[in-house]
């Protein structure tokens, strides 16, 4: 763990602390996704012995096999949960990624009346407890006739003020005043100036945003306003099969492997993006 | 036509509190441009946060069981939560002990960490930022922590605690209270690393390296004070955003709790938060009043905690 290259004030007991430090930490956090990752692949007496193994010794499919037939067996086909889910993360995430920038934009380069109550609302919002929100809203639902439609997940999500927080924060911080200025004089309209200047520049914001986003509705389970089985998504599937007791402790570990693996992988993608970003600006 | 409004104006025949209220008026017109961004937005947030919130502030003076109309009660749940109820009281020492705990260090290690991973090679600083951030993004994985401490000699804790001879019976670490908020604290702080994390490390990028170099010709001496002079201070917006997390998280972090001891109540309400308590009352026993009025009272120890971050935000760098 090399430390890139050696400004003045770097001394090396600092050093040497932060690579303990970072190394405890380390296995500290691998230890339990490594367990994951272990059990998911181990046979049967493996998951069972006395005192347990860390690490799989006789790798084998059979969990994932396992898993496979019992997703055979539900009563929906498989593809339609996962349709479910991916059509409810993408439509959730789409809606708050354009809603909340075109907020932030306002946010953060205009000055309206009323501008302050509504920042300061967007901040209080972030701390109210949503198991309370959540009950007027099923009355709302109700009403609108959304009880049981992709709708009832999706719109609300759409809304998300953590959103708009993040957006305007990394506006206020990234974008220059004097370059929207130069935009104006050259003619271009607010439309053009937020989608062509603005975010381009805030990228790593909106691919934050979708990282964080898209774990919190990849684990959406609809369970309070899905009721039709063929509209359920795919944590409510896996979450059935796992109920299975015991036996299935090898299931359970598929399950999460893969359920983990999703947001993982989009993190990864994402991640490398954000830092081609940051190397293209000349920042890094 | 503005120009006759301009001429009222001057003239002085209009009273000044009209001529407030257009001038208003004339600035809500010319920023429609700025409310067209909004709109879309605020509709969806009126409806699906705002009005429940104001909804929900109302509820806790009344009893409201969801079948019939709600009635009004004044302060009674208030009355009855301070007076009364005695699990509350132990949920809101608990609230106060798991925040207290998870908050400050989940929100330190965010930026201690995203600080120390920032300076290495782009490399190595892109896997371990992956490893940190994965529990928190891995859903349920943290489940696998009910398997390390589960109550029977098969827990990978107590197995190896029996094998290497520290203990001869297993402890049951999620239904014992002696042990359950330390679990649990343990295992929210494994997953704490979050958006936040994220969040400061995108920021740290984000600040020029001419002021480091510029830092270094003013004086600067060594990582400490390059930090306090420059660092933080660019960073303040951020840290202000990672102060609202944790804050949020550490308050109501209840469903992943009671997914952990996989029952409500816990035992002895070992575990027993605020929030669990409002949702014992709201979703199991349909006291909507009495759990808005919880509601409220945590909504505002949250803003109450928020502004003192703040306050203390403000004197970094100075």
């Amino acid at each position: 763990m090399k430390l890139r290259k050696k400004r003045l004030s770097r001394s090396t007991g600092g050093d040497l602390f932060i690579f303990l430090f970072l190394t405890a930490g380390a296995v500290f956090t691998a230890a339990p996704l490594i367990l994951i990752i272990s059990g998911a692949f181990k046979p049967l007496d493996e998951l069972f012995l006395f005192p347990p193994q860390f690490f799989v010794r006789n790798p084998t499919m059979q969990n994932f096999q396992d898993l496979f037939v019992l997703m055979g067996e539900a009563w929906i086909p498989m593809s339609r949960y996962l349709f479910n889910s991916l059509f409810i993360v993408v439509a959730g995430l789409g809606g708050n990624v354009i809603l909340a920038s075109l907020a932030a934009y306002a946010m953060s380069v205009h000055e309206f009346p009323g501008q302050k109550i509504f920042n300061e609302m967007i901040i209080l919002s972030l701390m109210f407890a949503q198991q309370v929100v959540e009950i007027p809203n099923y009355l709302t639902m109700s009403i609108l006739g959304w009880i049981n439609s992709y709708a009832s997940i999706i719109v609300p999500a759409w809304q998300v003020s953590l959103g708009l927080y993040l957006m305007k924060q990394f506006m206020d911080a990234m974008v220059d005043d004097s370059l929207i200025e130069a935009a104006r004089i050259d003619g271009a309209g607010e439309l053009q100036i937020y989608w062509k200047i603005v975010m381009p520049i805030i990228k790593p914001a909106w691919l934050t945003l979708i990282i964080l986003r898209f774990q919190h509705l990849w684990q959406q389970s609809g369970e309070r306003f899905l009721y039709s089985e063929e509209l359920k998504p795919l944590p409510y599937a896996l979450r059935q099969i796992m109920a299975g007791g015991i036996a299935r402790q090898g299931v359970s570990y598929a399950v999460m492997l893969i359920m983990m693996a999703v947001p993982i992988i989009v993190f990864i993608i994402n991640q490398s993006k954000v830092v081609e970003t940051m190397g293209t600006s000349g920042i890094d | 036509m503005e120009t006759t409004v301009n001429e009222e104006i001057d003239s002085g025949i209009i009273p000044k509190w009209k001529r407030k209220l257009r001038w208003t008026w004339r600035e809500i017109k010319d920023s429609r441009v700025s409310y067209a961004f909004l709109a879309p937005f605020a509709l969806f947030f009126f409806v699906f946060t705002v009005l429940p919130v104001l909804i929900s502030i109302v509820l806790g003076f009344t009893y409201f069981n969801m079948l019939e109309f709600p009635t009004w009660v004044g302060w009674e749940n208030y009355i009855r939560l301070f007076l009364e109820d005695d699990i509350f009281l132990i949920a809101i020492q608990n609230t106060m002990f798991f925040a207290a705990i998870t908050g400050p260090v989940s929100y330190l290690l965010s930026f201690i960490v995203a600080w120390f991973i920032n300076e290495l090679q782009p490399k190595i600083r892109a896997f371990l930022t992956l490893l940190f951030y994965a529990p928190s993004i891995s859903g349920g994985a943290f489940m696998v922590w009910r398997i390390v401490f589960s109550g029977n000699m098969y827990g990978y804790l107590n197995s190896f605690l029996i094998y290497w001879g520290i203990i001869n019976r297993p402890i049951i670490w999620l239904q014992d209270p002696t042990y359950m908020m330390t679990v649990v604290i343990i295992v929210i702080l494994w997953m704490s690393l979050a958006t936040s994390f994220l969040v400061f490390i995108a920021g740290l990028q984000g600040i020029d390296q001419k002021m480091y170099e510029a830092g270094a010709i003013d004086g600067i001496r060594n990582r400490w004070q390059e930090l306090w002079y420059i660092t933080l201070p660019s960073m303040r917006g951020y840290l202000m955003f990672g102060a609202i997390m944790a804050i949020t998280q550490s308050f109501a972090a209840a469903h992943r709790i009671t997914a952990l001891v996989g029952e409500m109540p816990s035992t002895d309400y070992a575990v027993h938060t605020i929030v669990q308590h409002l949702q014992d009352y709201g979703q199991i026993r349909f006291e909507m009043g009495y759990a808005s009025a919880m509601a409220f009272l945590l909504f505002l120890s949250m803003v109450l905690t928020q502004k003192i971050v703040q306050r203390l935000l403000q004197k970094i760098g100075e």
